[in-house]
């Protein structure tokens, strides 16, 4: 494509400008959280003595390692089970076509566009009722749960495109449906599912509401959670809360940034099947 | 599979796999075997998600505190939502902020996007996605907390409004009567912008470069070039963008919940926010039950007719 200078000019200056409106969020709190510890910082500014220790101070308080191990068992609790269970799901009803199988579809279909809020409030007596309010247990169930609509869906509509005649083959070499399940369509599912794999992590990752209303204790919360809980307690310390949201978000931006081509695929296929 | 085949080629089916085929004999059925494969998704889905879901129902038809004993109030709850002015105006909050949260990252995503088309190959278009996509996958609650700094009276707002000799114009973003919902909506806009352009972006790499070529050949310019060729050629790319911004707009939560916990008043409070301050503070169960349906409705009303515009004729 012959584009003109001109045009290359005004474009990239609009596309910085987006960048930098950006960027503004984060080099702000970069900016707040190098000032003195209760202090009261005005907007950007790169501080006379950068306070390198609130970041320290912040990691202490916060009680990062145990955040960080509380938010990777709830990510181990929830994304195996919900990708192999949606899997088996997707596979019977994409791949398998039992009967029933299109009312059973616009069943799950149903809890697609459902927000969250919609149910929280008969989910706390539900999980207060099981005994197991304030345990990472009444993060984890819950979204395994809430993740079936999305996930079985994600899921079939992989298995619908596969071909009958391979199952065909493979019957009539005497597999058996478990069989044709695991040795043939798990492998060739693989890019599926870890694109799945990536966003139920996210999601989880990220799980915010579950959190506020099943679990008081901050250590047994997703990331998102205990960032809420951290901003709650800190709210009046800028410096120290800055510093906090930014150590708390470093893990995710890690992540990110190592895998971000896998991420973005994920993230906009997984927004176009939805 | 049917008992006949299996017998007639019985003579090739190695020993091993015929013992495990054996196990499923029992069973006869393979539709059966089929269901099973279901069970656990249907399970947990029906443990979380649908037996809540009619539970709400059940709640929204009560008067109850959460605690003490209930009170059959038939409909009057979903009366209150539709009448009573506050929840209303909480309602139409929501619907206000569909104007930050899809208006404004869909057609800016549009500009955007075709600019970046033109003009941003290589490493600069590289730099320039992950950036973009970066308010995608950190926290929601996250970015509630940096705006919240950004808008607040020393924030870098107000800092760049004096630095212009705008100094009468600052203010309390956030906690103005007036500019906290728009307020709201700036942070959501900025957490959508990137999914949008790059949604779009994706699209628009799929039309085929030879409708462009044959447009300008008959002497079309860049912006009908945009709406004969680009927009139509997006439909599905567009109606996905409105999909996903609409529900984030109708189901805010977070960065509500963060900003400006509802506040001033209730200028900020959205339903998804309403629904949890009426059933856990305000222990009024059925009431916030009634304002939960209510909301899974008009998320329906309005996602339905996008998904169907923008499938449309294409299938």
């Amino acid at each position: 494509m012959i584009v003109a200078r001109r045009e290359v000019i005004t474009g990239r200056l609009l596309l910085v400008a987006l960048v930098a409106f950006t960027v503004l969020p984060f080099l702000s709190l970069l900016s707040a959280a190098l000032q003195p510890s209760d202090s009261t910082p005005l907007g950007i500014q790169w501080p006379s003595d950068p306070q390198w220790s609130n970041f320290v101070d912040a990691f202490n308080v916060a009680q990062m390692p145990a955040l960080l191990w509380s938010s990777v068992l709830i990510v181990l609790g929830v994304v195996p089970v919900a990708v192999v269970i949606s899997t088996m799901a997707g596979f019977a009803i994409g791949h398998l076509r039992i009967p029933g199988g299109r009312p059973l579809f616009l069943l799950f279909l149903l809890g697609l566009t459902l927000p969250f809020e919609g149910i929280i409030t008969p989910l706390y007596y539900l999980v207060r009722g099981l005994g197991i309010l304030n345990t990472k247990w009444a993060i984890i169930l819950p979204l395994i749960g809430l993740y079936m609509p999305f996930a079985v869906f994600w899921m079939r509509a992989h298995f619908i495109n596969m071909p009958r005649e391979l199952s065909e083959a493979a019957r009539v070499d005497g597999a058996s449906t478990w069989d044709l399940f695991r040795h043939i369509h798990l492998p060739m599912a693989r890019p599926a599912i870890s694109a799945l794999t990536i966003l139920l992590s996210v999601w989880t990752w990220n799980q915010f509401l579950l959190a506020l209303v099943l679990v008081e204790d901050p250590l047994q919360r997703t990331m998102a959670g205990a960032l809420g809980a951290y901003q709650g307690h800190y709210a009046t310390n800028i410096p120290l809360l800055c510093a906090g949201s930014l150590l708390i978000l470093t893990p995710t931006l890690v992540v990110f940034l190592l895998f971000q081509r896998q991420f973005i695929s994920a993230l906009l296929q997984g927004s176009l099947k939805g | 599979m049917d008992d006949s085949v299996l017998l007639r080629v019985g003579h090739r089916v190695p020993a091993a796999s015929r013992l495990r085929t054996s196990r499923w004999r029992g069973v006869r059925s393979p539709h059966l075997v089929g269901w099973l494969f279901v069970v656990p998704a249907l399970a947990m889905y029906a443990a979380f998600v649908l037996l809540p879901l009619a539970l709400t129902v059940q709640y929204s038809l009560y008067r109850w505190d959460g605690i003490g004993p209930s009170q059959w109030v038939g409909l009057k709850n979903y009366a209150t939502v539709l009448t009573d002015p506050d929840l209303v105006g909480v309602i139409l909050n929501a619907f206000k902020l569909i104007f930050f949260f899809s208006l404004i990252p869909v057609g800016l995503g549009l500009v955007v996007a075709s600019v970046m088309q033109r003009v941003a190959r290589g490493r600069f278009g590289t730099v320039t996605r992950t950036v973009l996509f970066l308010p995608q996958i950190i926290p929601l609650v996250a970015a509630g907390i940096a705006w919240k700094w950004v808008l607040s009276t020393s924030g870098v707002v107000n800092q760049v409004l004096s630095a212009v000799g705008l100094d009468g114009v600052t203010r309390a973003w956030l906690g103005d009567f007036d500019f906290a919902l728009p307020a709201v909506g700036i942070i959501g806009a900025w957490v959508l912008i990137g999914l949008c352009t790059i949604l779009l972006l994706t699209g628009m790499s799929k039309i085929d470069p030879a409708l462009y070529e044959s447009a300008r050949l008959d002497g079309a310019g860049a912006v009908q070039e945009f709406r004969s060729i680009t927009l139509p050629s997006l439909r599905q790319e567009i109606g996905v963008c409105i999909t996903v911004t609409v529900i984030a707009a109708l189901a805010s939560f977070d960065i509500v919940y963060i900003a400006t916990g509802g506040g001033p008043g209730l200028a900020t409070t959205v339903p998804g926010l309403d629904i949890y301050q009426l059933a856990f503070a305000g222990r009024s169960v059925g009431l916030a039950s009634a304002l939960a349906v209510v909301l899974f409705i008009l998320v329906l009303v309005c996602v339905l007719p996008i998904q169907r515009l923008a499938r449309g004729d294409e299938t």
